[in-house]
């Protein structure tokens, strides 16, 4: 069986900036610079209040285990790499991001902090994965 | 009670339904479209208006029209997901309300099962799905796992609770000689089955089918001519709050919050009047979540509420009574069927199932990843 390619990001003029800041090591996300919220996914107008004037900012890379789910029956070319866990995590910045979390020994839980780490799969897309922030209390 | 008429269904119909490897997807529609006229007493000649939604083809309605012969002097193909067809009947209520035509057909089929479309991954993804799809989720299972785990981590709801929602859903199907999956089925059944997506196990996750089916809608003045006792549509509300799972602010709290309320005040009813429900159940979440949100009980007591036998036969809140996404069958988007059990259950022909002087009824689809939401309240005279 063939293995079948997995999904590849369209790079527009939207997500570019984001996609690059991956293969760098940066978490870019945007900030309005009208009404000073910060957006995420990357996109031409604010959503909170419809200015055009977006600016990339580079994130901590901090957030926090919204919620998550372990995958046991993964689709197409995912299906040979269960279980593995996929997140929204919010971001310290206020923003919520899907992601995977990796190196996550003792499970993940709701509420946990996590850090990005970017990760380059198996046909070479970076993507920010996250992972947990190893404390003394968790 | 809404004394005004305005519009009604009046003819309701499944096509073929479970595994059908023999039939297209246009075969599927087209049968249910000439069972749904023929219960109706009308033709392909008498459809003004034609409300379809798919994935089968980017032209539903060019496709589907030329197919039967039909030229609408109305066309609407709104995909909105699973919830698609609860719009539908909101939008055909109010062309009828504004005097643009007299006569719709609301239909959907699809072939899913049969042309094994279901677990695809694309290769490229554009747009805003790019931010989700390379991580791997499977859609939409996946989404509503996050969904669950949210809701048991904040109002702890159990595994055992979701499994209520399954087990009622096959009770209810084994009373309908049409649903796909009638063997008896436990809690503990479900909590046994393989997990999917944690926390969902394969039960708690709806059944992938073939099937379509066809709803007509016309003007009290046609419905008064038809066949059967207009069912009438009392309350319509929509709406969709977003798309990429991100967007989703609260993933317990669904647009239900905003379209049950709605819908429920132009019809002129409380909750204690609904007598039969028709829940979108793509999932057993989908369930406990659409019903704190559409007030039947508070946030976060989906849980409870459902369990001890409250929504199976002979429970107080009857619902999903054909036996559900989760048993009766899912052919990709379900919301028409929703309908179809509803005014079935209203007309008093619903067999084995008949919940008793049923008058009102409330229907509620669910599309996508919890995405939109359309409530309609249905009644008879």
């Amino acid at each position: 069986m063939t293995m079948q390619a997995k999904p590849v990001p369209v790079l527009d003029t939207d997500s570019r900036p984001f996609w690059e800041g991956c293969r760098q090591g940066v978490l870019r996300i945007q900030r309005c610079k009208t009404c000073a919220q910060y957006v995420f996914y990357p996109r031409s107008i604010c959503p909170h209040c419809m200015s055009d004037d977006l600016a990339f900012v580079e994130a901590k890379g901090l957030g926090t285990v919204y919620t998550y789910t372990v995958v046991h029956r993964g689709f197409g070319p995912f299906q040979d790499e269960v279980p593995f866990t996929i997140a929204l995590v919010d971001l310290d910045e206020g923003v919520r991001m899907m992601t995977r979390i990796v190196d996550a020994g003792e499970g993940i839980g709701i509420g946990d902090r996590v850090e990005v780490v970017f990760s380059e799969r198996d046909d070479g897309l970076v993507l920010p994965y996250f992972r947990p922030i190893l404390t003394a209390t968790r | 009670m809404r004394r005004d008429r305005i519009a009604a269904i009046v003819g309701i119909a499944e096509s073929d339904i479970g595994v059908t490897p023999d039939k297209t997807v246009l075969q599927l529609q087209a049968q249910a479209a000439v069972r749904a006229l023929t219960d109706a007493g009308l033709h392909t000649r008498d459809v003004q208006a034609l409300f379809c939604a798919g994935a089968w083809t980017t032209w539903t309605n060019l496709m589907l029209a030329e197919y039967l012969g039909i030229q609408p002097i109305y066309t609407d193909s709104t995909n909105i997901g699973g919830s698609s067809f609860e719009a539908h009947i909101g939008h055909a209520v109010a062309g009828i309300q504004a005097g643009l035509f007299e006569v719709a057909l609301i239909v959907y089929g699809s072939t899913q099962r049969s042309q094994r479309l279901r677990g695809k991954v694309p290769g490229e993804v554009g747009l805003t799905e790019q931010y989700e799809a390379p991580f791997g989720l499977p859609v939409p299972v996946g989404a509503y796992a996050m969904a669950a785990m949210r809701h048991m981590y904040e109002y702890g709801t159990r595994s055992e609770q979701l499994a209520e929602v399954a087990v009622a859903a096959r009770q209810w199907a084994m009373q309908n000689p049409r649903a796909f999956a009638r063997d008896p089925l436990s809690v503990e059944d479900v909590l046994a089955s393989r997990m999917i997506c944690e926390p969902l196990h394969l039960y708690d996750c709806c059944l992938v089918t073939d099937g379509g089916g066809a709803i007509v809608v016309t003007s009290e003045r046609v419905a008064r001519q038809c066949r059967h006792k207009p069912i009438w549509v009392l309350g319509h509300a929509e709406t969709h709050t977003h798309h990429t799972l991100l967007s989703m602010p609260d993933v317990t709290s669904t647009g239900a919050a905003v379209t049950g309320p709605r819908a429920m005040a132009m019809a002129g009813i409380r909750h204690d009047d609904v007598d039969v429900a028709e829940i979108y159940d793509s999932f057993t979440i989908t369930v406990i979540v659409t019903l704190e949100a559409l007030g039947f009980c508070h946030q976060g007591e989906g849980g409870a509420f459902v369990s001890g036998g409250r929504i199976a036969p002979g429970g107080s809140f009857p619902m999903n009574t054909n036996g559900g996404g989760l048993s009766y069958c899912h052919p990709g988007m379900y919301g028409i069927f929703l309908l179809i059990e509803a005014a079935l259950q209203l007309r008093g022909d619903a067999g084995m199932r008949q919940v008793p002087n049923a008058q009102i009824a409330l229907v509620h689809g669910t599309g996508v990843q919890l995405s939109s939401s359309a409530t309609v309240v249905l009644g008879r005279d």
